[in-house]
């Protein structure tokens, strides 16, 4: 019989209020102020996986931002008579196919990956919030026309429309190939994004102080940035994260197929397709670069969910 | 009424001596967070005899509800860990009984129900269903026995047409009636006690009025004990024997009905009964409680009262008042009990 | 100031509510929605607000007082009638003047821990106000407005950069009310604001609001199911029951003459403090539920549970009209004046 579930004391702080309720009051402790953010902030400075994604992601930020702090070769010089040469004190994992450095490679490789990742998680976050807030604050027909279209998008595989979408682009420059990377991601990447964010849009629009707004006379545009947005953007912040991991991997995909991103943009992608090619003949090629974009999608995946569960006031 | 199988317990002989049927010694809970310790309990003793109702009455954060919880064995420990004291059922102590034991006790001997029936019932089982689980389950009824006796027990508790109802699910219900299901689950096993958590704060007033005089019904024809616990006056007054009075986790005052209303002993019931608005009356500006229920945390020194009390002298910030006895069985813990009763003060 | 300073005459009519009517439609099916159906939440409420006085709202749950509160506060349109404040319909304005109208009538909601925005500090609530309508304070001014109105509703100014979460229940329940306050507004409407407070601190927010409306001349629709408060506060009182009020008359005549049989129900079923005093009143209980308010009973729909019930009942509606029995307006046929309370 769920009468017998443990309660914590209807006296709980963290109880919610009953109607003769002043429960957080009492146990209030000094002048500590016990808020969410307050409370989230502590179990994550608690939580080792949460120190530990935080570092593999400075680390690869890192290396994106200044490559040479890690490696002091050139990736770009490939001598052929070193092809697939073993490891040695100028290369930790020796050579390539080609003759280049294969750490070096590596290094250099995380650029692309986190911008690639970083823009196009900017991107979808930008789309995502903007129709998210229209349909869930309007409501109505706005709401049913973009929920269809976020059904409709959402049914479209991302990859392949990734394929045939980044196929009709022709160029070989390789700012104009990372741009069409990242738009198509994001534009094919949005909505579940927007299903967070117009869920949480949904709720706080029911908040009474939402409403003590309204009655102030506030218009849609005050409310919807004063006080929907604040309220809202947490989820989104977690979901935005977790999905810079999978654009990552999604970019790593695309290059790897050898539609994404191409020579002479550094990218894992091409490098594990470049080491699957040749994997008879050594494997390491193709096990650092694959274990450079495991470990970063691992990271960013590990920090969104222990954000996630920093946040989540049902699990405490 | 109708002939049920849920008979009038018979008055428990008391066991050697004075026993009472239930009786909290001095009872000390606290609860341990990261953000400090909170004295929740801090040395509640009161005692309950067969076919009374004794009320507990406390604003939130008073302690009103752990103690119950404590008695049920339904804290959630950790974090919340009693320190010491007794609870004493029938003579044998509640806190020292293995869990075993202590289920026994717990729904057939004592009972428990709460404010918010909705959340207390499965919304996917007809009520029928879950009125009869504890007789199948610890009486090992079968389902048609059981069934027969969920509709006993709701005719009982005067749900109407109880018999085409049975198998209807709670959100079938109004708030009363899902409150009058709760008790009826709480009556299965005829519980010498029952305690009540806050019945009918979430009900309208006419639905309370209904409940309230239900458990009065109940308490005379089951000849059933009860705990109240709430911290409506108005609702006291009608139906209690004998009220305690808490405050920050402690009892301080304990008298019978009547001569709490009419000469309270301590200045918080004093100031509650003040500061509450009357129907039969339409005063001036209300009587108030100046500043905040204390932090549990930060108990104040002395009386835990005294930063409110208007009456408040030196002594109050530095020594804790004792059980001052007012004659009666009444005590208070005020050092001016007596004058605050008398009205000297 | 909202409103002209000539006009301040007390007693005189500020609001007048007429007929007003929300049905709230049931619909069926997904993507073309049947109307099966209406939640009559507010079936024809008439009543008159003067300035200076509180009208009180008792009822039960589901009697439509908190629709009734949303409707005048233009969180939802009504199905029909009208209300006229100023002179104006408030339901036939828009835009600027309907920003006017606001100023002049706001409202204290009932739970103090959602009522206030979690993400914005105390000054900042209590001044939004003035960012909506800036022509209510100079821009210079507004900082000293708000500590004004803090100090006013007893709380200490120094803590205008404080948020929500760092004040307790009662203490947010004045910030909501100061934040009412801000505009200067002729009628404030409260709904259920002390509900969701302890009962030593309903006493403190009780006393402020009417130390308030005697300070600025304030105007209150106090809407709450808690009979003694809303007697304590109320010079003028109406009875809601399933969308309709059943009963109105002053305080005195509600509290002591109750000639509905819905008040008389209603009051006997309030516990009253005091040992003594129980045993002296007549005990009226009421059987049965509260019938749906998507199909009500004909007629009186009280009579489902009334005690007086006869044919009648079900054939002709009992308006809301002065009786012969007793002097102020009652919906029944068989209104009688009962003392049951002091």
């Amino acid at each position: 019989m769920s009468d017998f579930e443990t309660v914590a004391a209807t006296e709980n702080p963290a109880a919610r209020p009953g109607p003769t309720g002043e429960p957080g009051d009492a146990r209030r402790g000094g002048t500590a102020a016990r808020s969410l953010a307050g409370d989230a902030w502590r179990d994550l400075r608690r939580n080792p996986i949460f120190w530990i994604s935080l570092a593999l992601v400075v680390v690869v930020a890192a290396m994106a931002a200044v490559p040479a702090l890690f490696t002091g070769s050139d990736p770009n010089d490939c001598v052929l008579s070193r092809q697939h040469a073993g490891p040695s004190g100028a290369a930790i994992f020796g050579y390539d196919f080609q003759g280049c450095d294969v750490y070096a490679r590596a290094v250099y490789g995380a650029r692309a990956s986190l911008l690639v990742g970083a823009l196009s998680a900017l991107l979808t976050g930008v789309i995502a919030v903007v129709v998210g807030m229209l349909a869930g604050y309007f409501g109505g027909w706005v709401d049913s026309a973009l929920s269809r279209v976020i059904d409709i998008v959402l049914g479209i595989p991302l990859l392949l429309a990734a394929i045939v979408l980044l196929k009709r682009v022709s160029s070989d420059s390789p700012g104009l190939r990372l741009a069409a990377v990242i738009l198509v991601l994001a534009v094919l990447g949005w909505t579940t994004a927007a299903r967070v964010v117009r869920s949480s849009v949904i709720t706080a629009k029911g908040q009474d102080y939402v409403a003590a707004a309204r009655m102030l006379g506030a218009g849609h545009g005050r409310i919807m940035w004063r006080h929907i947005l604040p309220n809202a953007l947490a989820p989104v912040l977690v979901v935005l994260t977790i999905a810079l991991g999978s654009f990552i991997a999604a970019e790593a995909t695309l290059s790897f197929l050898g539609i994404g991103l191409k020579a002479p943009t550094i990218s894992w992608g091409i490098d594990i397709d470049a080491g699957r090619t040749h994997m008879r003949e050594s494997a390491t090629p193709l096990v650092v670069p694959s274990a450079f974009l495991a470990l970063t999608v691992l990271a960013f995946i590990m920090l969104g969910d222990a954000i996630r569960d920093a946040f989540d006031p049902k699990l405490r | 009424m109708t002939t049920t199988s849920v008979q009038p317990t018979p008055a428990p002989a008391p066991a050697g001596g004075e026993g009472h049927l239930l009786d909290v010694r001095d009872l000390h809970v606290e609860f341990r967070t990261r953000e400090g310790v909170a004295k929740v309990i801090n040395g509640v003793s009161y005692h309950l005899d067969a076919g009374e109702t004794l009320a507990v009455l406390g604003e939130s954060g008073s302690g009103k509800s752990v103690t119950a919880q404590a008695i049920m064995g339904i804290l959630d420990m950790p974090p919340a860990v009693i320190t010491s004291g007794e609870i004493r059922y029938r003579g044998e102590d509640l806190l020292g009984m293995p869990e075993g034991q202590r289920r026994q006790v717990r729904g057939k001997e004592i009972s428990m129900i709460f404010q918010d029936a909705l959340s207390a019932l499965n919304p996917v089982f007809p009520v029928g269903w879950q009125i009869g689980e504890t007789l199948r389950e610890r009486e090992g009824l079968s389902r048609a026995e059981a069934r027969r006796r969920a509709v006993e027990l709701m005719e009982l508790v005067k749900i109407p047409a109880a018999r085409q109802r049975v198998g209807d699910y709670p959100h079938q219900f109004s708030g009363g009636m899902r409150q009058r299901v709760m008790i009826a689950m709480s009556l299965a096993l005829n519980p010498r006690i029952l305690i009540a958590d806050e019945p009918t704060t979430a009900l309208d007033v006419t639905v309370q009025a209904q409940i309230m005089d239900l458990l009065s019904d109940l308490r005379r024809d089951l000849n059933m004990a009860m705990i109240l616990i709430t911290h409506d006056l108005g609702v006291v007054a009608g139906v209690a024997d004998r009220i305690a009075v808490m405050y920050a986790g402690k009892i301080v005052e304990h008298a019978d009905v009547r001569s709490l209303y009419r000469s309270p002993g301590h200045p918080y019931t004093k100031g509650l009964l003040e500061s509450i608005p009357r129907l039969d009356q339409r005063g001036q500006q209300l009587a108030t409680i100046k500043g905040l229920p204390p932090n549990l945390m930060r108990i104040p020194s002395g009386c835990p009262f005294h930063p409110r009390c208007p009456f408040a002298q030196p002594v109050c910030a530095d020594v804790a008042p004792p059980e001052v006895a007012l004659g009666d069985g009444r005590t208070s813990r005020c050092h001016f009990a007596e004058e605050v009763r008398d009205g000297r003060i | 100031m909202a409103g002209s300073e000539q006009s301040k005459v007390r007693g005189e009519t500020i609001l007048e509510v007429d007929h007003l009517v929300k049905h709230f439609p049931i619909t069926q099916g997904v993507a073309l929605k049947r109307r099966t159906g209406a939640v009559q939440a507010v079936d024809g409420v008439s009543f008159e607000l003067r300035r200076g006085e509180t009208l009180g709202v008792v009822g039960e749950s589901g009697c439509g007082k908190s629709t009734l509160a949303k409707l005048l506060m233009r969180l939802e349109t009504p199905t029909s009638g009208r209300a006229r404040l100023d002179g104006r319909d408030i339901f036939k304005v828009s835009g600027a003047e309907l920003r006017r109208l606001r100023r002049n009538m706001q409202m204290v909601m009932q739970d103090p821990y959602t009522s206030l925005n979690p993400r914005m500090t105390v000054g900042d609530i209590v001044g939004e106000p003035f960012e909506i309508h800036p022509e209510a304070a100079p821009k210079g001014e507004r900082r000293r407005r708000v500590q004004e109105l803090l100090e006013v509703v007893g709380l200490n100014p120094e803590h205008i950069n404080r948020y929500p979460h760092q004040f307790s229940g009662g203490q947010r329940q004045r910030i909501g009310i100061a934040r009412a306050l801000a505009l200067r507004p002729e009628i404030i409407i409260c709904d259920e604001p002390v509900s969701a407070l302890d009962v030593s601190i309903q006493a403190q927010v009780i006393n402020l609001l009417e130390q308030l409306q005697d300070e600025f001349g304030l105007s209150y629709i106090f809407i709450a199911h808690d009979l003694s408060v809303v007697r304590h506060i109320s010079d003028r009182v109406a009875v809601m029951y399933l969308g309709k009020i059943v009963e109105m008359g002053t305080q005195e005549e509600i509290y002591e003459r109750p000639s509905h049989p819905y008040t008389q129900a209603l009051l006997s079923a309030v516990p009253v403090p005091d040992p003594e005093a129980r045993e002296e009143r007549e005990i009226i209980r009421l059987t049965g539920d509260v019938p749906s308010p998507a199909d009500p009973p004909s007629g009186c729909r009280f009579r489902t549970r009334c005690w007086k019930a006869q044919e009648i009942c079900a054939q002709q509606e009992p308006l809301l009209v002065r009786r012969a029995a007793e002097p102020h307006p009652s919906a029944c046929h068989f209104a009688e004046p009962k003392h049951l309370v002091g």
